[in-house]
């Protein structure tokens, strides 16, 4: 069992220039998402359907009492989906105080460290079009790239169609 | 002195005394000479001043101060009350309120004076009396110390009567008579006296009134006032049996000081929520001083006792003996303490007929331990349901099946009977917000010039307190409707035949599971052929359509988004925002709305909100291969339609039962459920309600009736209107409460 819990991630050391990002791939692609943002990694368990819903919102689970909803990364990025394997994962996240929401992910690669010099910004002086854009910026390690996930972004999303 | 900790209190109080004040002015602009209501008023605006004066709110003070003047005055027959006092009052109060909603806010009053309100009250004052002129003096210096010497002035005169009736039984309240002091005691009360000059010892006993709720603090407040002057020597019961709450309505203390009695009653006086204040010089007490005598003249009530205590403190000697001391003189002072309180209950009735609320026993609590329960409750049920569903499933083949299925029906009933009675704790009674709205009326029919008479019934009724809440703004729009647009001016109810003075209705009741609230005027009711054409300019619905309309479903026009009839739009009702908004909340709460409407006779907009929002018993039944809640509450009957019994009317599935013809929903295609390919026989249908209206709703299959926890669906996700919430199985797994209001 390659369960990463909270309690992991917070023991793993922690410079002021260095943030923790779990990776995760979908598809060809990896992705970070910075660590603060994670309540918790679940296995995939069955989701129920909620009628009308976003497309990319598979449903809600029942995370011990407390009903969570759950997005697919893959449909939310425009990925096409794959069926649910045993590496599929939810990880549930806190975007704001007070609320929860869960990504259906592939598979988690590993915790890595990110110094900030590895870390490729978003053109962010291009603000206009930058706005609402999902990611964050790219990550460097290990030869690989990874887009960072900018997880406000992803989620508050004020999306009125369905 | 730090009152911070007091604050809650205060502004719990102070609420109740600005809704006091409130009612009273009400029923005082109808009776300009009703004594009860004007000595109701004068005591609010009392204790208002004294509550705010100890909290330090200087402006606050200085205005019910001048309220409780011209009161002051009316009482003693200098003026007379006028309609135009009456509005200055109302607009004191309204000032009141809002020191106290910056108080609220931010512990601070803030910085307005209203000087044109206290202007106001001193000129109509001095009007009447020609002798406001004086009084302005002292006002215009407000700080505190003259303030409290005038409050004091009038407490004084107050205590003066009282203090005649005390003359004729002295006996009755001076219970720091019966305080048991040690010789050791006397001796150093005596050297303490000696010591100070110019002081003298005195014996108080203070009688709080017994609408007191937190008499603890109250006595910390009179004991404060007492250190101010002088020192406490002794109490009875202790201080820390004072504080525990640990005693009936009285307390008793020595006392050195070097005011004269009377000022220190006039102090202790001033502390709101004290009935009664017995001072009087003592030195009596510990005169006696002679180690052998057992007799003392001033316990001669129960020398008994005293002998008994005598041999016990030669016995334990030392400073233990206190206590021994403290607990028979509360002993003692309980039972003659019945006596005195009976006999303060009889001069109360004697003096004023008003009934004063009978308080019962009971506890604030906040909302939020409340919730707790609910939703540690909540668990225990869904634990509950957990344990049903394994013994249906997994045990039905074992012998022990029995014992066990006994001790789960012993849990349902004991979870059942656990979440009423926290439903019950948490039921609030609707008259907390009815009060505020026959202010709001008198104000609209000041504002609009038509003459409203409002009758409210059914304030007794209780609700969830989370609706309590949230109804109000929907109730206050209604009300605006009705007195706006609802009620005709007063020549147009003549020309056609009716009294000139409309009539607004508000009434609660319950039925059922649910509660109904009406709100209902005499006025002109609605006008269908101008709501037709109205939605006919708006786009809403053609011209055929609104032939053939019936017209129940034109007055639902109403209810749609961006509709409003009224040609112009008023200061008052009609900013755009209509009563789309207030049916939306209503059916937020779970409830509905409807409308009924004669032409000439009036409106009735009747409000259905459920008794509880958190758990609810559902039918559970299937649609492919999901499961869904539907809310018992809804359900009409469940009937088994023949596929071949389908009619089909303008394009639309209908059945007719019984000879109504009911609606057919198919819920599988209207919640995009993935087709199983699953052809029955015959069509199971669940009949819902909604109101007068009825729709059969089409099922795959019932699975059974269950408590269900609502929960909400989660964050960041649009569920369909017709999904009201979620709920867990049994077996953990997820089912959707359907919001069968919201289907039709």
């Amino acid at each position: 069992m390659e369960k990463i819990t909270v309690s992991d991630l917070q023991n793993l050391q922690s410079d002021s220039n260095v943030i923790q990002y779990v990776m995760i791939s979908a598809g060809d692609e990896y992705f970070g998402i910075d660590i603060k943002y994670i309540d918790n990694i679940v296995r995939y368990q069955h989701v129920t359907r909620i009628p009308k819903a976003q497309k990319y919102f598979k449903g809600v689970i029942n995370l011990r009492g407390e009903i969570i909803s759950v997005m697919n990364l893959r449909s939310k990025l425009g990925i096409p989906e794959i069926d649910i394997t045993k590496n599929t994962r939810i990880i549930i996240l806190k975007p704001e105080e007070d609320t929860s929401v869960g990504i259906i992910v592939d598979e988690i690669k590993e915790v890595i460290n990110l110094h900030e010099g590895d870390i490729e910004k978003s053109n962010t002086s291009d603000n206009g079009e930058i706005k609402g854009s999902y990611l964050d910026g790219i990550g460097k390690y290990d030869n690989m790239l990874i887009s960072l996930l900018n997880i406000q972004n992803l989620i508050i999303e004020k999306d009125v169609m369905n | 002195m730090d009152v911070s900790q007091y604050l809650e209190m205060f502004i719990d109080e102070s609420k109740e005394h600005i809704q006091t004040l409130s009612d009273q002015l009400m029923i005082l602009e109808k009776e300009h000479d009703n004594v009860d209501t004007i000595n109701e008023i004068f005591r609010a605006a009392h204790s208002l001043k004294g509550m705010a004066g100890t909290m330090g709110y200087k402006r606050m003070q200085r205005l019910t101060h001048d309220m409780e003047n011209v009161f002051q005055e009316i009482r003693s027959d200098n003026m007379k009350v006028e309609p135009e006092l009456v509005d200055v009052l109302f607009d004191g109060l309204d000032a009141i309120s809002s020191y106290l909603d910056n108080i609220i806010e931010s512990a601070d009053e803030g910085t307005e004076d209203n000087e044109d309100i206290i202007n106001a009250l001193n000129s109509i004052v001095e009007k009447a009396t020609g002798k406001g002129s004086q009084e302005d003096e002292n006002k215009t210096d407000s700080d505190s110390s003259s303030n409290v010497s005038e409050s004091s002035e009038s407490v004084v005169s107050e205590s003066e009567n009282n203090s005649k009736v005390e003359d004729k039984a002295p006996e009755d309240g001076e219970n720091f008579r019966k305080i048991k002091l040690s010789d050791f005691e006397k001796k150093s009360f005596r050297e303490v006296l000696l010591e100070e000059d110019g002081s003298i010892l005195l014996g108080i006993t203070v009688f709080l009134s017994e609408s007191c709720i937190l008499k603890s603090a109250r006595s910390f407040l009179v004991f404060k006032v007492l250190e101010e002057h002088g020192e406490v020597l002794k109490s009875s019961p202790s201080v820390q049996d004072i504080e525990d709450e640990k005693f009936d309505l009285d307390f008793s203390v020595l006392y050195l000081s070097n005011l004269p009695a009377e000022d220190i009653k006039a102090a202790i006086a001033n502390v709101s929520e004290v009935e009664k204040v017995y001072v009087s010089v003592c030195d009596d007490m510990i005169d006696n001083f002679d180690p052998n005598d057992t007799n003392k003249p001033s316990d001669k009530e129960t020398p008994d006792i005293d002998k008994k205590e005598e041999s016990n403190e030669t016995s334990d000697k030392g400073s233990d003996s206190d206590d021994n001391v403290d607990k028979k003189g509360e002993n003692t002072e309980n039972k003659s303490v019945g006596g005195a309180a009976a006999a303060v209950k009889v001069q109360e009735k004697s003096k004023s007929k008003s009934s004063k609320p009978n308080i019962g026993r009971t506890v604030r609590v906040d909302i939020e331990k409340l919730d707790d329960l609910m939703n540690l409750v909540s668990e225990l049920i869904i634990a509950k349901n957990g344990l049903v569903s394994i013994s249906a499933e997994k045990l039905s083949g074992d012998p022990n099946n029995n014992a066990i299925n006994e001790q789960i029906e012993y849990l349902e009933s004991v979870t059942t009977n656990l979440h009423e009675s926290v439903m019950k704790v948490r039921m609030v009674p609707i008259e907390t917000i009815f009060s505020r709205f026959p202010r709001m009326v008198r104000d609209l029919s000041k504002k609009l010039n038509k003459k409203i008479e409002f009758h409210v019934s059914g304030g007794e009724t209780e609700l969830d307190r989370t609706v309590i809440d949230e109804i109000g703004d929907p109730l206050q729009h209604l009300l605006r409707n009705a007195a706006d647009h609802g009620l005709e001016d007063e020549e147009t109810r003549k020309a056609a035949g009716k009294d000139e003075t409309g009539n607004i209705y508000l009434n609660a009741y319950q039925v059922g599971n649910n509660i109904v609230i009406e709100v209902k005027d005499d006025g002109a009711g609605m006008d269908i052929e101008k709501i037709k054409r109205k939605g006919i300019e708006k786009g809403i619905i053609t011209q055929e359509m609104a032939d053939m309309m019936p017209d129940d479903e034109a007055i639902d026009l109403l209810f749609r988004p961006s509709f409003s009839t009224s040609e112009e739009i008023t200061d008052i009702s009609g900013r755009g925002v209509g009563l789309d908004v207030v049916k939306t909340k209503i059916e937020e709460l779970g409830g509905s709305i409807e409308c009924r409407s004669e032409l000439n006779e009036g409106s009735t907009f009747i409000i259905k909100l459920p008794l509880t929002l958190a758990i609810i018993q559902t039918l559970m039944v299937q649609l492919g291969n999901e499961k869904y809640a539907i809310p018992l509450g809804n359900i009409q009957t469940i009937e088994d339609i023949p596929l071949d019994s389908i009619r089909h009317v303008q394009g639309k599935e209908v059945i007719n039962l019984r000879g109504r013809v009911i609606p057919l929903l198919r819920l599988d295609s209207l919640l995009d459920v993935p087709d199983v390919g699953y052809i029955p026989e015959s069509l199971m249908v669940v009949i819902v309600e909604k109101g007068d209206k009825v729709a059969g709703l089409v099922v795959d299959n019932l699975i059974g009736q269950q408590e269900s926890v609502i929960k909400p669906i989660g964050d960041y996700i649009n569920a369909s209107r017709s999904i009201g919430g979620a709920t867990i199985l049994g077996n953990g797994e997820i089912a959707l409460i359907l919001e069968v209001n919201a289907l039709f």
